[in-house]
């Protein structure tokens, strides 16, 4: 199933005639428009003019969260507000907010680009998507729900927060599709038994989750416990919002919606390309966007270009599921550790439960890092011995993937945080 | 069908489109809009080969044509119907588009110009009426009809008209109008250029914003029609204005 076939599986040549087309018109409006821009191509030395290829991209200057800030608020858009129909805000995860805004149009394609992500997910008409994103200047609940309409499927914008009246809405109202956050997803789960819930009194197929990265592991655990087809999507408020990917339903990572974004993937260092398949940071141009065009953001988010086709006949290529953030990439001893090389870890490991903090300090000048990790209660009230074989093997399975010792401590079932919204899991206590 | 990559072209010194890049695809009605001088009638030029551009590529079913001279590119299956119609006025109507049958002449298919007249007639039932009056004794409206009518005689897979609706009233310019639909529903694709934005959307499936020989948007002739610029500019509406209502 596709939302808008023609474009969803559109020739590569053609696709890149039209991003060329799109591209081109972009850089003629972002320079007469929005005095940042200009400047920067000026200073540059760059005419829209002597751009005639996809190929002379990196001639173009990176946009930064950075030059958000220094142009906040409005500072960036590139149409007068009177044309500003909608206004959102970054959700602010790491530092001060960003703003941006949508016209009447950009919202019409915002939504087309997410019903093309909700189609790819399994979702239809005949389905009742409750969204369990927060409604407000973040861009997860609006952006679900405007897609969800689009489709014309039952859409109930229950929002974030309240568990159990979150299930029961599920229940009676017999909810179909779940969106949200993929530890929100788990929080559900995880209630529901608790509560005593059989899956079977659901009526879930699908969930849409993304907002913060998770693992395979994860996915799977989701899926087994709400017994449905879970996929990721991606996308960034700078951006749109969601909508920039999505997954299908083969789950080999998430299509790109490269008619309205021009996509690289760059080394955070370098920031050079990347050889194809590796990963880095991900670096996006819109083509379509009306009020908040953006030339070569820099989304601090890593992934990597999948080779291959995918068998559901979409042509977007394919990119895997973000593996974190730059700035949520620790430097431990020295050495680059992302947050989710260690959820992936815990995942794979029996009688762990999928929640669990990383605890950094400094002593004498060196860091230790100890993760908390919640045991399965059969384990816990057990026996030490399995307990500490079982600290044993995550401290080992930990120090070949990350390639640094850490400390693993087990602790009882619900002792550490949950969180309805993005997932804070990391507490540096160094003072650097 | 059409593909045009960074063309550059204009007259001696003077540069009017700086790196055009656009598509038609095949069965699309796509419009361009833009002020005069923007360089509309310059691109229809520069694609039918009376234009020589200075850089850049253009593709016509997937083959280069930008140094075609312009009966070659006619007769692989691209015309024009010209600004101001062009029509041969001393001529009679069937004469004139006789003429548009050249390349069928040439490729020695005489017989079968007789059954392209009959079906010529059949779109336009008015110029069998007028068949054989001068071309210069026609209405605006009729004219038009007969410049297209000339460019259909070459049996083009792609149609280019520069401001068809130039000069017409209300209702013969919405005859017209229904005229490019026609062509399109009968398999013709359709390239217009157009100083009536608001009628040129209204038929077609895409559309660019041409701007000072830049093209500044490209979108769904919808989405063009709910652009603010797009309706501040070139559909007439003056939105400060009517925010003070």
């Amino acid at each position: 199933m596709y939302w808008e076939p023609v474009q969803e599986r559109m020739d590569r040549e053609e696709l890149a005639q039209l991003q060329l087309e799109r591209l081109e018109s972009t850089l003629n409006r972002v320079y007469r428009n929005v005095p940042f821009y200009r400047r920067k191509f000026d200073e540059l030395g760059i005419s829209t003019e002597d751009f005639g290829s996809l190929d002379d991209l990196p001639r173009l200057p990176f946009t930064t969260k950075e030059d958000l800030r220094q142009n906040y608020p409005y500072g960036l858009f590139a149409v007068p507000m009177r044309e500003v129909v909608r206004i959102h805000a970054s959700s602010g995860t790491t530092g001060t907010s960003t703003v941006v805004g949508y016209t009447l149009n950009d919202i019409k394609t915002w939504s087309n680009l997410v019903a093309r992500v909700l189609t790819a997910g399994g979702v239809t008409k005949d389905d009742v998507v409750q969204i369990s994103f927060g409604y407000g200047l973040f861009t997860g609940g609006f952006g679900l729900h405007y897609g969800a309409e689009r489709i014309g499927a039952s859409v109930i914008p229950a929002s974030s927060g309240n568990t159990a009246r979150q299930i029961k809405i599920m229940m009676d109202f017999k909810t179909t599709a779940l969106v949200g956050t993929p530890s929100y997803a788990m929080l559900v789960a995880e209630t529901i038994q608790e509560m005593g819930i059989p899956v079977s009194a659901l009526s879930l197929k699908y969930g849409l989750f993304g907002a913060e990265p998770w693992s395979e592991g994860m996915r799977q655990e989701i899926q087994d416990k709400l017994g449905i087809v879970a996929t990721d999507n991606y996308g960034l408020s700078e951006i749109l919002g969601p909508g920039v990917s999505g997954e299908c339903q083969e789950r080999r990572g998430l299509h790109i919606n490269e008619d309205h974004f021009l996509v690289e993937v760059i080394h955070p260092e370098t920031l050079t390309p990347v050889a194809a398949g590796q990963a880095g940071e991900l670096v996006i141009t819109t083509l379509t966007k009306e009020a908040f065009p953006m030339i070569r953001y820099r989304t601090r988010d890593l992934t990597s270009f999948l080779p291959g086709d995918c068998p559901c006949g979409r042509t977007g290529r394919l990119m895997s599921r973000v593996a974190g953030r730059t700035d949520d990439m620790l430097i431990i001893k020295g050495v680059n550790v992302f947050p989710s090389q260690i959820e992936s870890v815990l995942f794979e490991i029996e009688g762990t439960e999928p929640h669990y903090q990383i605890v950094i300090d400094r002593k004498r000048a060196m860091d230790e890092v100890t993760v908390l990790v919640e045991a399965a209660e059969s384990i816990f009230f057990d026996q030490m011995r399995r307990q500490s074989g079982m600290v044993e093997t995550i401290r080992k399975r930990l120090a070949h993937e990350l390639g640094i010792s850490v400390d693993v401590k087990l602790v009882e079932k619900k002792t550490l945080q949950r969180f309805e919204g993005k997932a804070k899991r990391v507490i540096d206590n160094r003072k650097l | 069908m059409l593909r045009i990559r960074n063309v550059e072209s204009g007259y001696g010194r003077l540069k009017v489109l700086r790196k055009v890049t656009m598509h038609v695809g095949t069965g699309e009605i796509v419009t361009i809009i833009g002020a005069n001088g923007a360089g509309k009638t310059t691109l229809l030029r520069t694609v039918s080969g009376l234009l020589r551009a200075r850089s850049g590529e253009i593709l016509f079913e997937m083959r280069e044509i930008g140094k075609l001279p312009p009966e070659k590119i006619v007769f692989l299956g691209c015309s024009l119907v010209p600004e101001g119609r062009q029509l041969f006025a001393p001529m009679t109507v069937r004469e004139n588009i006789l003429l548009g049958a050249f390349p069928q002449f040439r490729r020695k298919q005489g017989e079968a110009v007789r059954d392209d007249i009959e079906r010529i007639y059949g779109i336009f039932p008015l110029l069998r009426e007028r068949e054989h009056q001068l071309a210069g004794t026609l209405s605006g409206g009729e004219q038009q009809m007969l410049a297209i009518a000339r460019a259909l005689m070459a049996r083009p897979r792609l149609v280019m008209m520069d401001e068809p609706s130039m000069g017409l009233a209300p209702l013969v310019m919405k005859d017209i109008f229904s005229i490019v639909t026609r062509l399109r529903d009968e398999g013709n694709t359709v390239l217009l250029v157009e100083q009536n934005a608001r009628a040129a959307l209204g038929i077609a499936d895409r559309g660019y914003v041409l701007d000072t020989g830049r093209i500044i948007l490209e979108g769904t002739a919808e989405n063009l029609l709910s652009n603010r610029d797009v309706q501040r500019a070139y559909l007439g509406r003056d939105l400060d204005a009517e925010g003070r209502m």
